[in-house]
């Protein structure tokens, strides 16, 4: 190929930092992933833990979640903040809504049986990303982060906004654990994900649960999704990897279980990152299909979930 | 074609009554159909049917869109002035997906199902790739406005035109003195890691060994990625110009953490315009690219030296001075590309009216035709300004802009010639059978 004779120019790769800082920034991206994939896949993890259910328009409730967040920051004007704090109320709400609505017209009618709803969802998919692009556009639109402070460190800058995005997320992450565990709503939710005969024997109104369920997992989708999108832009294709890294991260972790969701969700993160900038981005996305390749094969209830009944 | 075992040949089976009838009865159906016209008598009259092979959804969408608007205006331009040889032009569009097999599939109902007169309007070059072999089979004329070299390469086939937007090649060849000299020496390339991206990390070490500069790193990224603070560590630290051409809808991130990584103490950057088509420059977190430098085809901004037909094209297609929308200030244009949609359809104009082209049996002519031609002069037509044709690989040469990120514009500093951009033909095309 003309060019490529004079090359080796794309062998060179000289020593730009030093290990540490490397492995630093690599760990701090991975980081970023791992927090936005964690509340992504809970999501999805819940309402299949509960609901039984493969939610393959996960990822476009997430997409959803960005594009409202992108049109609730344009119309509030003043300080970035506060359009960015408006769209972390506003766009997960009407996610939810949406989520409600689609589950009251559609899951419902199909009785939750896992094959008619898988198809379902496909078809969820298809409407939302084309009513997004649509209605939307197809441009990449972005969303002015609520402060723009950055960290300088001695061998590189780094986004401040990106770190509080971990800390968000490790907040929302401990918050949606205490609901599950130390709440009332908690108790029905997992009364009714252990065995939905004796809960609804119990009095517990199951179908208003599962659309409850179905409402939260996109919603926690949506946040994710907002807390991104002032990184990168609201478009309407960005559901795709969200969705089957969420799917990754749930079968690693085990499907409904909200500990091995997290763990999973970190272990992915973090390796994407590190071994994308010391290896190559496709390595990383071998070795994370691998994993679950032999997750499935050798421990099918995922790392930390248990053996159906 | 891989029809090895003739399976679609009909002398080989045999056709049962029933199936004829079906066939008949089917056939009988579409012809009555509402908008199956037929125009056999009226062949003079009919119009001229352009298929429009467009990026209306996936990563190219943005760019299909403005490449829509500017088709359009120029259709209606050219039907004003009364067509091609009397005859209405229209443009038939399909959704390509931005993808290379869909492609394909396109320009194969666009020749046997819309039968219209040539296929056109294809920007992402994995998609030209993916669909040149079908024109090439159905010998139906495919004009592109890629900026791609795989056309000038004479790697496709002779039926895939490229008259209307130079090609990578040329561009990077025109451009690498002013970079040797202007922006540094030691440059690290970022590129995506497909076909297009390719055009850029094979022509632009030699361009810029010619000028005693040198190509440091190579950096290629995949295009679907969406983060990329994980790839600024390996740009070597005595890098002195940034070279980047990105493209797709994740374009605003990687600009803004290649901002967040180096804040301001930064290389030199040197970009494609491509890195931000359809992105507003002033978008928050871009303010990092202030004083650096872009190519652009067609500026994006209104130049002060606009000539008059460049502001009656911007007028036509419905942008302002900043290169948004009449009317939505957020709305960017593609504006380094789409002009070549303008300059292609009255390219095709020119090149039918020369042949006396009448309709899809004419298609040859219309290919010679357009292999004659030489050059395209500044104005109306080509309002991005003059041009060469080389009908031997079927590309065109032209001027390129480099521009600078001033107080939120881009404003032109430097335009080439077209002598710069030119270099040895790698082929022939019209040594191909027809």
């Amino acid at each position: 190929m003309p060019g490529r004779a004079e090359g080796g120019a794309s062998r060179i790769r000289s020593r730009v930092m030093h290990f540490g800082p490397h492995l630093l920034l690599a760990a701090l991206e991975g980081l970023v992933t791992s927090a936005v994939l964690a509340l992504t896949a809970l999501g999805l993890s819940l309402v299949f833990g509960v609901m039984r259910i493969v939610n393959v328009a996960h990822g476009e409730f997430f997409m959803l979640g960005a594009v409202l967040a992108w049109a609730v920051s344009t119309a509030i004007s003043g300080h970035p903040a506060v359009g960015f704090v408006a769209a972390l109320v506003i766009a997960p709400s009407l996610v939810g809504l949406v989520a409600f609505l689609a589950e009251w017209l559609v899951l419902r009618r199909l009785n939750y049986n896992p094959e008619s709803t898988i198809v379902a969802t496909i078809g969820m998919l298809y409407i939302i990303q084309q009513l997004a692009l649509t209605f939307y556009g197809p441009e990449a639109r972005p969303v002015e982060p609520p402060f723009s402070y950055r960290i300088l460190l001695p061998w590189f800058g780094y986004s401040g906004y990106k770190l509080s995005v971990v800390a968000a997320s490790a907040i929302l992450l401990v918050i949606t654990w205490l609901v599950l565990t130390r709440t009332k709503i908690g108790l029905i939710m997992r009364a009714t994900q252990y065995d939905r005969e004796t809960a609804q024997a119990f009095g517990i109104p199951v179908e208003r649960v599962y659309a409850g369920v179905f409402a939260i997992g996109a919603m926690l989708a949506a946040i994710a999704a907002v807390l991104i999108v002032p990184i990168s832009q609201a478009h309407y294709l960005m559901g795709q990897d969200p969705l089957l890294l969420s799917f990754i991260v749930v079968i690693i972790g085990g499907l409904g279980s909200l500990r091995g969701t997290v763990v999973a969700a970190v272990l992915i993160g973090l390796s994407d990152g590190i071994i994308s900038m010391f290896f190559s981005p496709t390595l990383a996305k071998i070795i994370a299909t691998l994993v679950v390749a032999m997750v499935l094969v050798f421990r099918p209830q995922g790392l930390f979930g248990t053996a159906p009944r | 074609m891989a029809d090895k075992n003739g399976f679609f040949d009909l002398s080989k089976t045999t056709l049962s009554r029933r199936t004829a009838l079906k066939g008949i009865a089917a056939g009988a159906g579409l012809a009555l159909a509402p908008g199956f016209v037929r125009y056999s008598q009226a062949q003079s009259s009919a119009p001229i049917r352009i298929g429009f092979q467009s990026h209306r959804t996936g990563i190219g969408a943005a760019y299909g869109r403005w490449y829509e608007k500017t088709s359009a205006a120029a259709v209606k331009a050219i039907n004003d002035a009364g067509g091609i040889s009397g005859r209405k032009v229209e443009l038939v569009i399909e959704d390509d997906g931005t993808d290379p097999a869909r492609g394909a599939e396109v320009v194969n109902k666009f020749a046997k199902q819309h039968k219209t007169d040539i296929v056109f309007g294809t920007l992402f070059s994995h998609v030209v790739i993916g669909s040149a072999p079908a024109a090439g089979e159905n010998k139906i004329p495919y004009f592109v406005v890629s900026e791609g070299h795989h056309v000038a390469s004479t790697k496709l086939n002779r039926y895939v035109f490229q008259p209307g937007i130079t090609d990578v090649k040329s561009q990077i060849q025109s451009m690498a003195p002013w970079i040797a000299a202007n922006a540094g020496k030691k440059v690290t390339q970022i590129f995506p890691d497909f076909a297009f991206g390719y055009d850029h990390r094979d022509y632009l070490p030699p361009a810029l060994k010619a000028q005693g500069a040198d190509v440091i790193a190579q950096i290629a990224i995949p295009p679907t990625e969406s983060s990329f603070t994980k790839y600024f560590p390996q740009i070597p630290a005595e890098t002195e110009v940034i070279y980047h051409v990105m493209v797709g809808p994740a374009v605003l991130t990687f600009v803004k953490e290649l901002g967040e990584f180096y804040g301001s103490q930064r290389p030199q950057l040197f970009g494609f315009m491509d890195s931000l088509e359809a992105v507003d420059i002033n978008s928050p977190g871009l303010e990092f690219l202030d004083g650096s430098h872009f190519w652009e085809g067609s500026p994006r901004y209104a130049q002060p030296d606009d000539s008059a037909a460049q502001k009656a094209y911007r007028a036509a297609v419905g942008i302002d001075d900043n290169g948004a929308a009449v009317g939505d200030p957020k709305d960017i244009s593609t504006a380094s590309h789409m002009f070549g949609c303008w300059e292609t359809l009255y390219v095709v104009k020119k090149a039918m009216e020369d042949a006396g082209y009448k309709g899809p049996e004419d298609r040859a002519k219309l290919v010679e035709a357009t292999e004659a031609l030489k050059e395209f002069a500044e104005g109306p037509e080509h309002p991005q300004g003059p041009k060469t044709f080389n009908g031997k690989i079927h590309q065109c040469f032209g001027i390129q802009n480099i521009s600078k990120v001033e107080g939120g514009k881009l404003k032109v500093v430097h335009k080439t010639k077209i002598e710069d951009g030119l270099y040895e033909p790698e082929g022939d095309y019209t040594t191909q059978a027809l």
